[in-house]
């Protein structure tokens, strides 16, 4: 196996808001240099507070009860604002959700791409102006020199997502979360911006935390996965041995209900009530189990 | 399209001047007191106080009137103040400008303490320096102009006494200008003593306008801010690695601006209107304090044209304001 990259172990995390409310319950994952490593789960299951506690942007009103998120030999939950801000845009990029709201509405899309690499990789403005615009021209956009100069709100919602994967992966940074980076995007785009995180992530040998609801889409683009269920990690290996063999009736009630993973969101039908039963039973025992070893 | 709203504006601004015009005329004689009335000496006889009235056109009927003084400021031509005998455009030509200056100082002063405090603020939102400037500004928020004015006074003048109680500038140095704008001919042409000394006349009058407007501008700006720091995008830039001062300034100012900047154009009308008092206090040389004057003697035509001239700045700052907002908005700009 290869040098590892990012480890999370046993992150627990609750919510203030409603009684302490466990988010994460020890979730366990490594992701190795140059892997794509997918977290799924249906929606409120606690995959962004995954990427948040990575990226150090936990809300106010969670809070993270244990665990280690280990990057390069350092606990980044033990790292003080000042020490994650170096690393932040660095060595971790963010791909975010929604491309309508991850841009500042008055800063031209110039501004916007090149203040990082000049921040965080000293570039003079003319570099990194030409730096931007091959990026653009990386993630196949045809008029970089117009996207550069205009407002976002000129551009379409697809070539504002490839705007922040050129953005994200431009930093070169060793890591890039990737958090439902299709979701807000049609079907057609969606594919063509897996296919570039896919291709970027390669050429860059860049890891990747790629987080969807959606198991089709982790399928296409993932080398590992880790199937998410109310904070729990329920499935985890490498994505063509769950395909071929999933040991949790969650991960197969997934398969069953998504059989084209290569369509995407193609006939999603409910997870029968008996895999829920199932599933719920285990998170009790688990969270019996967790109030035993905190009491006993 | 930017044009076309000028266009309508200023339409819309001539109507309101004409209505203006027309209120402030009626008003006047309708409301006891004349002009005549107030310079007549005891035992005047009846023909002496028909006499006067016809001297100053106020025997013809009230349209009459009406009509020959609206002719002239069409023509520029704001007719003759009674009490100070000369031209009523020159009289405000000659305080104007003092007015501008205390306006200007004062609405620099307010945007700058009150944005600075309203970042600060941002900075340390949920932590006890925030309590502590929603507290202040709360107490400032309820201070009037009047009260800033003694307070200042009892503070600079009573109690460490370091600054002029009255006028513009030291009488001595008031020679040699060649514009009534004292503080900006004495920066531009160098004379930093003379400035100096304007600028301690304008601390008190300056800071009992702007701090009302300062508190105004602390509870909105703050308000947008921290709501904008929560944006998507703020998030995105935080996980660049930008400094919380430069996620404020750089990310969150310009899109939470918008709604401070309209308010602090209907406030910087009230700021104006607050000059009226405050360069009373503080007998500065201004239009506020001539109003009051013309008020006392009941100079028609001054206050006519003070009314005016009140009616046009207020229009004037809410194009101004109208325009920035817009072009602060890269929607609008490039719709
Ligand atoms: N700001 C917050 N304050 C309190 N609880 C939150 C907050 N954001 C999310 N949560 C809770 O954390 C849980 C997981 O949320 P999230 O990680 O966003 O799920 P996912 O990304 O898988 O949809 C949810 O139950 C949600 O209610
Ligand atoms: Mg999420």
């Amino acid at each position: 196996m290869s040098a590892l990259r990012l480890a999370i172990e046993a992150l627990s995390a609750i919510s203030l808001r409603d009684g302490n409310r466990p988010i994460l319950r020890r979730v366990s994952l490594a992701i190795a240099v140059g892997e794509v490593h997918g977290v799924v789960g249906e929606s409120g299951a606690g995959k962004s507070t995954i990427a948040k506690a990575i990226l150090g942007i936990i809300p106010s009103q969670v809070r993270v009860a244990g665990g280690r998120i280990t990057f390069e030999g350092r606990d980044l939950l033990a790292l003080s604002t000042n020490e994650l801000r170096g690393i932040l845009g660095r060595d971790i990029a963010l791909v975010p959700q929604d491309p309508s709201t991850a841009f500042n509405p008055s800063r031209r899309i110039d501004a916007q791409m090149t203040d990082g690499l000049r921040l965080k990789r000293g570039f003079s403005a003319k570099e990194a102006r030409m730096r931007a615009r091959a990026l653009l021209e990386e993630v196949q956009i045809r008029d970089p020199e117009r996207v550069l100069n205009s407002y976002p709100h000129q551009l379409s919602g697809g070539m504002r997502q490839r705007v922040l994967i050129a953005a994200a992966f431009g930093l070169e940074p060793k890591l890039v979360i990737a958090d439902e980076p299709t979701t807000a995007l049609d079907v057609t785009v969606q594919k063509q911006i897996l296919r570039l995180i896919r291709a970027l992530q390669e050429r860059h040998g860049t890891s990747v935390l790629f987080v969807s609801h959606d198991l089709g889409v982790v399928a296409k683009i993932c080398d590992r996965l880790s199937v998410l269920y109310m904070g729990k990690v329920v499935e985890q290996g490498s994505t063509a041995d769950v395909l071929a063999a999933p040991s949790n009736a969650y991960t197969k009630a997934l398969l069953a209900a998504n059989p084209r993973y290569d369509r995407p969101d193609s006939g999603l039908e409910p997870t029968p009530p008996e895999v829920i039963a199932a599933l719920r039973a285990e998170i009790a025992a688990f969270d019996r189990g967790a109030r035993q070893a905190e009491h006993g | 399209m930017l044009l076309a709203v000028v266009v309508k504006r200023a339409a819309m601004a001539l109507l309101t001047l004409a209505g203006v015009a027309v209120v402030v005329f009626v008003l006047l004689r309708v409301v006891p007191g004349d002009p005549v009335a107030m310079m007549i000496s005891p035992g005047a006889s009846a023909a002496d106080i028909a006499a006067l009235k016809a001297h100053y056109g106020l025997d013809e009927p009230l349209l009459i009137q009406f009509w020959i003084w609206i002719k002239g400021v069409v023509s520029g031509d704001f007719g003759v103040s009674i009490t100070l005998h000369r031209n009523v455009a020159a009289v405000l030509a000659d305080r104007l400008p003092a007015t501008l200056e205390l306006a200007a100082a004062a609405l620099v002063v307010a945007v700058a303490l009150g944005g600075s405090i309203a970042i600060a603020g941002t900075l340390m939102r949920r932590t006890a320096g925030e309590a502590v400037i929603d507290g202040l500004n709360s107490i400032m928020l309820a201070v009037p102009d009047f009260i800033w004015a003694l307070a200042l006074v009892l503070l600079f003048v009573i109690a460490i006494p370091i600054l002029p109680l009255t006028g513009r500038i030291d009488p001595v140095l008031a020679e040699g200008f060649h514009t009534k704008f004292y503080l900006a001919e004495s920066i531009v042409t160098g004379r930093f003593a003379v400035a100096g000394n304007i600028l301690s006349h304008m601390a008190m009058p300056t800071l009992a306008l702007a701090l009302p407007l300062a508190a105004v501008i602390v509870r909105l700006l703050k308000q947008s801010l921290k709501e904008a720091m929560v944006q998507d995008y703020v998030l995105l830039a935080r996980i660049k690695g930008f400094r919380e001062l430069r996620l404020v300034l750089q990310e969150a100012l310009r899109n939470a601006v918008g709604p401070t900047l309209a308010l602090t154009g209907v406030q910087f009308t009230f700021l104006i209107g607050g000059t009226v008092i405050v360069e009373r206090i503080f007998a500065y040389p201004g239009i506020g304090n001539l109003a009051i004057d013309a008020v006392i003697n009941r100079d028609f035509p001054l206050i006519q044209g003070l009314v005016l001239l009140f009616g046009l700045i207020f229009i004037l700052v809410n194009i101004g304001v109208d325009l920035t907002v817009a072009a602060l908005n890269p929607r609008l700009r490039h719709a």
